[in-house]
């Protein structure tokens, strides 16, 4: 009895307290760990060197491939039909419908020879073969373009012989010729392919701390609980940095646990047949992990308040569903319209982690104004997404369920 | 000692607080009683500065929530109509996260602690979850989570809602402990029976007013009822929301 007035002066840990009993709480609940630790952080780099290793496994047996072609009309041109066959083409027999066939994908292209060909050929005259396609279908283009430069190649050796035949040097037939200087470097090559990676990163941020955001405020709220910790003699700002330090410390867990898959599985990506080179090291990780951290806390500050509007658990649900799309907006804006990079794009949230991570994919380290760019606009935003949401916290109607 | 001077709050056109006035005193009992609707838990909610009121004042011993929340909150315990426990957590952390966060320190968080559970009677629960717990071990856990930090005054909203015969008589020789304690007790009914049982003074709310603010004894003499049923049901004009 006589204790009980005597304690004006107790400090609460208040911060501490309630970081430590999120995580707590949270590490025994098996659907937010799989998500962070298991889902988020190890599918994405399963799924991106998968696809990555598809595809370029697929352009290169493309192109070595023998290419199966309907002919009709094989028999008025065997020349031509060998020199296609010399380049990997096989040629099959003619089909009644060849517009439809294409239409139905029973074939990718059908080559059609029209009878007249020996005719205008013996008089030197232009003769058209036609390739029937259908653009609309994925597989099309690769094919069309492999024959096309067949076709093409046996055309400009005959011109070149013809003209040898009447005394005539082939250069007179080629007035203009284009040589192509590619300035791409191996790793810059890698760039373009490696454009989704920031995306994945932020992803798994995203994945990584969504369920704490949800659990600490609409379902807190939910379960009626946060009635009862309001009535403690802590402020509420304090509750919220702590809750929010717990989701941060989540999703930081996941951003590492996928660098560290990345840069396991990161070895088995088959770069080296396409003549790239890609790091993704410890430095790199070292370097996407820096330049991650304030994007974290501001990804964490962003999903609290989004999940502080929401009245239950499952309308937090959809709603951070939909602030999930999000992230992808400078990878989208920068494939539709390829920006020069520019010093102030680093400053801008997402923007900057996407560019920054792009240069260390190049291989070129990031410059010393954009990383610190980078890491103060990132910052800035996180500042104030916080004080918002702190404020939002002060809300009457933040505590009451009912 | 709880102080309440001309309380109001609305909620757009709906006022739920319309002008509440009372005092609990130190070792007594004093319930809040009314029908469902009356503005009890808005009140209550008032006094533990959950919500701000529109008008009017509230003395927590001698100490105005209004400019001194932290102050006033240190000084309630207070069990809200929400129990809201975590599920994924012990009785036990249940009650060391609130002690923690109401800034005791560790060894008086362990003895705070174990003598609420020896005295609540829940021992053997106290190392479980509290998930699937029954109304009765929740309402236990979420009182003992309310007094870990030895609060004079102790609010409780709704106390009894849902317990059994045995958990409410064990909640009732509890709240006669606090009271010898000198502890100020505040809790909130809609039952007759605990109301005229258990208090030194009873607080009738009705239509967010106050209606009546009297010993069991003085209201039966006031309305000329000798059954203190029957005088609650003059005193609010109705029988609507009333639970016997």
């Amino acid at each position: 009895m006589n204790k009980m007035d005597n304690h004006p002066l107790r400090r609460s840990r208040a911060f501490l307290t309630v970081f430590l009993k999120e995580v707590r709480e949270n590490l025994r609940d098996r659907r937010t760990l799989t998500s962070a630790f298991l889902m988020g952080p190890l599918l994405t780099p399963l799924l991106f060197v998968m696809i990555i290793t598809v595809t370029i496994n697929r352009e290169l047996d493309k192109a070595e491939q023998p290419l199966k072609v309907p002919v009709i009309g094989a028999q008025y041109a065997p020349n031509l039909l060998g020199a296609l066959e010399a380049g990997g083409v096989v040629p099959q027999p003619a089909l009644a419908d060849p517009e439809r066939a294409v239409r139905d994908q029973q074939a990718d292209l059908v080559l059609r020879i029209a009878p007249d060909y020996p005719k205008a050929w013996r008089k030197g005259e232009p003769v058209q073969v036609e390739l029937i396609y259908d653009s609309s279908q994925r597989d099309s283009s690769t094919p069309v373009e492999r024959v096309t430069r067949l076709v093409e190649g046996y055309s400009r050796q005959q011109g070149a012989m013809r003209l040898i035949a009447r005394g005539l040097s082939p250069a007179l037939g080629t007035p203009v010729v284009v040589a192509k200087r590619d300035q791409a470097t191996a790793q810059s090559r890698a760039v373009l392919m490696f454009n989704m990676l920031p995306y994945l990163f932020v992803l798994t941020i995203f994945i990584g701390g969504m369920y704490l955001a949800i659990d600490l405020t609409a379902g807190e709220r939910e379960r009626q609980s946060l009635e009862p910790l309001f009535a403690n003699p802590v402020p509420r700002w304090k509750i919220f940095l702590g809750k929010l330090a717990a989701i941060c410390a989540f999703s930081t867990a996941s951003l590492v646990i996928c660098l560290v898959a990345f840069s396991v599985v990161g070895g088995f990506i088959p770069t080296e047949k396409l003549g790239m080179e890609v790091h993704l090291g410890a430095s790199f990780a070292l370097y996407v992990l820096l330049l991650q951290l304030p994007l974290i806390v501001l990804l964490g500050a962003l999903q609290s308040m989004v999940a502080a509007f929401a009245k239950s658990y499952r309308e937090a649900q959809t709603y951070l569903s939909v602030l999930m799309m999000v992230p992808i907006l400078p990878s989208i804006a920068l494939m539709v319209m390829p920006l020069k990079p520019q010093n102030w794009m680093y400053a801008v949230p997402l923007l900057g982690q996407h560019l920054g991570i792009l240069d260390l994919v190049r291989g070129e380290g990031v410059a010393a104004v954009p990383l610190a760019l980078c890491l103060a606009g990132t910052s800035l935003a996180a500042l104030l997404v916080t004080l918002v949401t702190m404020q939002l916290y002060r809300s009457e109607r933040l505590a009451i369920s009912g | 000692m709880i102080e309440v001077k001309d309380l109001h709050k609305a909620f757009g056109a709906v006022k739920a607080v319309d002008g509440v006035s009372f005092t609990a005193r130190d070792g007594e009992i004093t319930g809040l009683l009314g029908p469902n609707g009356a503005g009890k838990t808005t009140t209550l909610r008032m006094l533990y500065t959950l919500m701000t009121p529109d008008r009017g004042q509230v003395l927590i011993d001698g100490v105005d929530a209004a400019t001194d929340a932290l102050t006033v909150r240190r000084r309630l315990g207070v069990l809200p109509d929400a129990r809201g426990l975590y599920k994924r957590l012990t009785a036990r952390e249940n009650i060391d996260y609130f002690a923690h966060l109401q800034g005791l320190p560790d060894d008086e968080v362990r003895s705070r602690r174990d003598a609420l559970i020896e005295a609540l009677d829940m021992a053997d629960i106290a190392d479980r979850r509290t998930e699937g717990f029954s109304q009765g071990q929740r309402v236990k856990t979420a009182i003992a989570r309310a007094l870990v930090h030895d609060p004079r005054n102790v609010i409780l909203d709704e106390p009894t809602n849902g317990l059994d015969v045995m958990a409410t008589r064990a909640l009732r020789q509890f709240m006669l402990k606090l009271k010898a304690e000198g502890r100020c007790v505040l809790f909130s009914s809609h039952i007759m029976q605990e109301v005229a049982a258990l208090c030194d003074r009873i607080v009738v709310i009705a239509h967010g007013r106050v209606v009546a603010d009297e010993t069991p004894d003085a209201l039966r003499a006031q309305t000329g009822e000798a059954n203190l049923e029957e005088a609650f049901v003059k005193l609010i004009g109705s029988e609507e929301g009333l639970a016997a």
